[in-house]
């Protein structure tokens, strides 16, 4: 895409296009569904006492706003920019995934749906939709890759906990991937009842919109604080993408501010010449899971297995906003690798007291040579998506075997 | 511009009676058994043919089709030895129509237009393609039907009346009936249902209604021809193919046979309702 377009916050058309990327691409059956929900989600949108409704439970119940904070000692030890953390950490059920649920499940309510349903990967979208299937008393059932099942499986045990039933997924590679086709699989199954809650910018129209509207409010809050916190816009804005639904947050409100650069980190796995998960930069552009967009696959058309250190980023797509910005070259896409993550991990929980997830340790990474290499008064946000509670296990056991060698 | 698809079942409607339209993965459980396979079929009773396209990713499928295609990808299946396979099945027969069933991924990277001339001149009929809705037409229907190829659109139980006319508007060859909300292979087709069903439709089109999804024996099938133009089987083809397979699924002496032997009988149940309503 070469002309560069009058605003990059116009998507989609009503066809849910972003430039080619995008659209309704699912089966028939579930076809009038998705033309009820972008017709209930536009009512709602439109509608006052909804977001009233949902402003109380950002705030009361979720926690919002979440705060902008200066990190002093990353900062320092980096020698360069000036580093905030957005912290959506701090979010009940911790993490960014929140946000856009209690959207859903109040759409969901007014559509008057009771049973509902979920992907995970990292298993956050998970315990958010459970959380708010408990709050509402609806039913819930999350399905999960069983690779996934246990390599979180501190968010299983939260899952149960809340009442949901959780689905280990043998299918396929038994990841995020073949937890979304599982889920496609129910939602098929059981259209009259059944709502998709799904946890990322991805999916038919209207999903990658909706989920980005939800999330925006990352951005607008980011705005707001910054002008209150330094008087002006940030210069850089940073965010680890799995199916890109954080980082479309926090960057969605500032695509028309030009002079703020932004960045999405992908997972590059073991390397982008090996195993990873990084489809804007090792990918091209195809259909799966309802929409077109870059996605990991061999010359067949054949979809290829991801990988990434954290359960969260593995995953062979992106949104299909994301594929359009990438094209049209608004946002820069780059990545970090497993063991960028993991010392990221460690340098953020030493330096700030911080534990965070290793999703959001990918966009630390990139942090740690890209905040150097800016002065000193450059305001660089990084989304702090989520915290690290759940990955504790899994870092512990890694460095523990390294220790042992 | 009428196909293999619209003089067969044309042809039946004559004789008063439905089509047996079978379902297997192309490649499974390697390229040579399933060409095998293909060529029995028609000696076996099958009127129309399905071939699917194996994807990493069938959304709509059931554990069974879903480790068909598995094993046929596997064996080094490819969308490419897809169309080798139709064109070794029409060395041998040039009546039998051919029908692609799959998902878009494959075909949109094998390039739209090179792939439709492709499948022409291999002798392919038709295309089912379950991620393509009419909202999404100008990616591969309006191209296939210019291509001389039916576009076989799926209707569902959850097609209403103000949106199947969309639904219908660009189907050519048959429709597919769905008879079930749910993945292949799942639960049973209710007969009273779908006469409803296919009545519904045929007030909306002159196209054959061919129905699919949950026919799993010669009796189903015998039900369900008689309240539709075509009965499609495929979860229990794919079933008694695995099943005659070693431990390692590659193919045995017994493979060939257990496709062909299941397909003989089910073609009975579909013929047996043509006698039932004399
Ligand atoms: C904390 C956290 N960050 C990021 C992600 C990646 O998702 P997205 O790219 O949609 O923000 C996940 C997904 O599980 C997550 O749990």
């Amino acid at each position: 895409m070469n002309s560069r377009p009058n605003s990059f916050r116009s998507g989609p058309d009503e066809r849910g296009h972003f430039g080619m990327f995008g659209g309704r691409f699912v089966a028939e059956t579930l076809m009038p569904l998705i033309l009820d929900l972008e017709k209930a989600y536009a009512e709602a949108k439109a509608d006052p006492a909804f977001q009233r409704e949902m402003n109380g439970y950002l705030k009361d119940y979720i926690g919002r706003p979440s705060p902008l904070y200066f990190a002093q000692r990353l900062t320092e030890h980096l020698g360069g920019a000036k580093i905030y953390l957005k912290r959506e950490e701090l979010n009940h059920t911790g993490s960014h995934k929140v946000n856009n649920v209690l959207g859903q499940i109040m759409v969901a309510r007014r559509m008057g749906k009771k049973r509902i349903i979920a992907e995970t990967g990292a298993g956050q979208h998970g315990v958010a939709t459970a959380t708010l299937c408990a709050r509402f008393g609806l039913d819930c059932v999350v399905y999960m890759g069983a690779v996934d099942v246990a390599r979180q499986e501190p968010n299983v045990i939260r899952m149960e906990m809340l009442g949901a039933k959780v689905v280990p997924v043998q299918s396929g590679t038994r990841t995020l991937k073949d937890a979304m086709n599982e889920a496609l699989r129910d939602w098929v199954t059981n259209v009259h009842d059944t709502f998709y809650c799904i946890g990322t910018v991805a999916g038919p129209h209207p999903y990658p919109m909706m989920v980005r509207d939800f999330q925006s409010i990352i951005g607008h809050e980011t705005r707001a604080q910054m002008q209150e916190a330094e008087g002006r816009l940030p210069d850089s804005l940073i965010a680890c993408i799995g199916g890109g639904s954080n980082a479309m947050g926090l960057f969605h409100p500032f695509l028309d501010d030009p002079s703020v650069e932004i960045f999405g980190v992908e997972a590059a796995g073991h390397g982008l010449d090996k195993l990873h998960a990084a489809s804007l930069t090792g990918g091209k552009p195809g259909v799966l899971h309802g929409n077109r967009t870059y996605l990991l696959m061999d010359a067949d058309g054949q979809i290829q297995d991801a990988h990434s250190i954290s359960a969260g980023l593995d995953y062979p797509g992106i949104g299909p906003e994301h594929s359009w910005l990438h094209e049209s070259g608004r946002v820069k896409y780059i990545s970090a690798t497993d063991e960028e993550a993991l010392a990221a991990f460690q340098l953020l929980s030493r330096l700030e007291g911080i534990i965070p997830a290793l999703e959001s340790a990918h966009a630390i990474a990139r942090v740690i040579d890209l905040a150097p290499k800016r002065s000193k008064d450059h305001l660089m946000v990084v989304n702090l998506s989520g915290r690290g509670d759940k990955d504790v296990p899994q870092v512990g056991d890694i460095l523990k075997s390294r220790k042992a060698k | 511009m009428s196909t293999r698809i619209d003089t067969r079942l044309a042809d039946l409607r004559k004789q008063g009676r439905a089509a047996f339209v079978t379902f297997l993965m192309a490649g499974d459980p390697d390229p040579a058994t399933s060409l095998a396979i293909i060529k029995a079929l028609p000696q076996a009773g099958a009127e129309i043919i399905e071939i699917g396209m194996p994807f990493t990713d069938p959304m709509a499928d059931g554990p069974a089709i879903q480790a068909a295609g598995l094993r046929a990808l596997k064996g080094g299946m490819t969308l490419h030895k897809t169309l080798d396979l139709v064109r070794g099945f029409r060395k041998d027969d040039d009546a039998t129509p051919i029908v692609l069933m799959g998902y878009y991924n494959p075909i949109y990277i094998y390039g739209v237009e090179a792939f439709l001339a492709d499948a022409k001149t291999a002798g392919v009929d038709g295309l089912i393609i379950v991620d393509l809705p009419p909202e999404e037409d100008d990616e591969l229907c309006l191209p296939a039907m210019k291509a001389g190829l039916n576009f076989i659109r799926l209707a569902t139980p959850t097609t209403d009346d103000k949106r199947l006319p969309a639904v219908l508007a660009n189907t050519s060859g048959f429709v597919y009936y769905v008879s079930i909300t749910g993945i292949t292979g799942a639960a049973a087709a209710n007969a009273t249902q779908v006469g409803d069903a296919v009545a519904r439709i045929k007030r909306h089109t002159k196209l054959p209604v061919c129905v699919g999804f949950g026919i799993r024996t010669p009796d189903a099938a015998r039900d369900i021809a008689r309240a539709a133009d075509g009965a499609v089987v495929g979860t229990a083809l794919v079933e008694a193919l695995a099943k005659s397979l070693d431990a390692e699924g590659r193919a045995t002496a017994a493979t060939v046979k257990a496709v062909a032997d299941l397909t003989a009988s089910l073609a009975q149940g579909v013929r047996g309702a043509a006698q039932a309503a004399e």
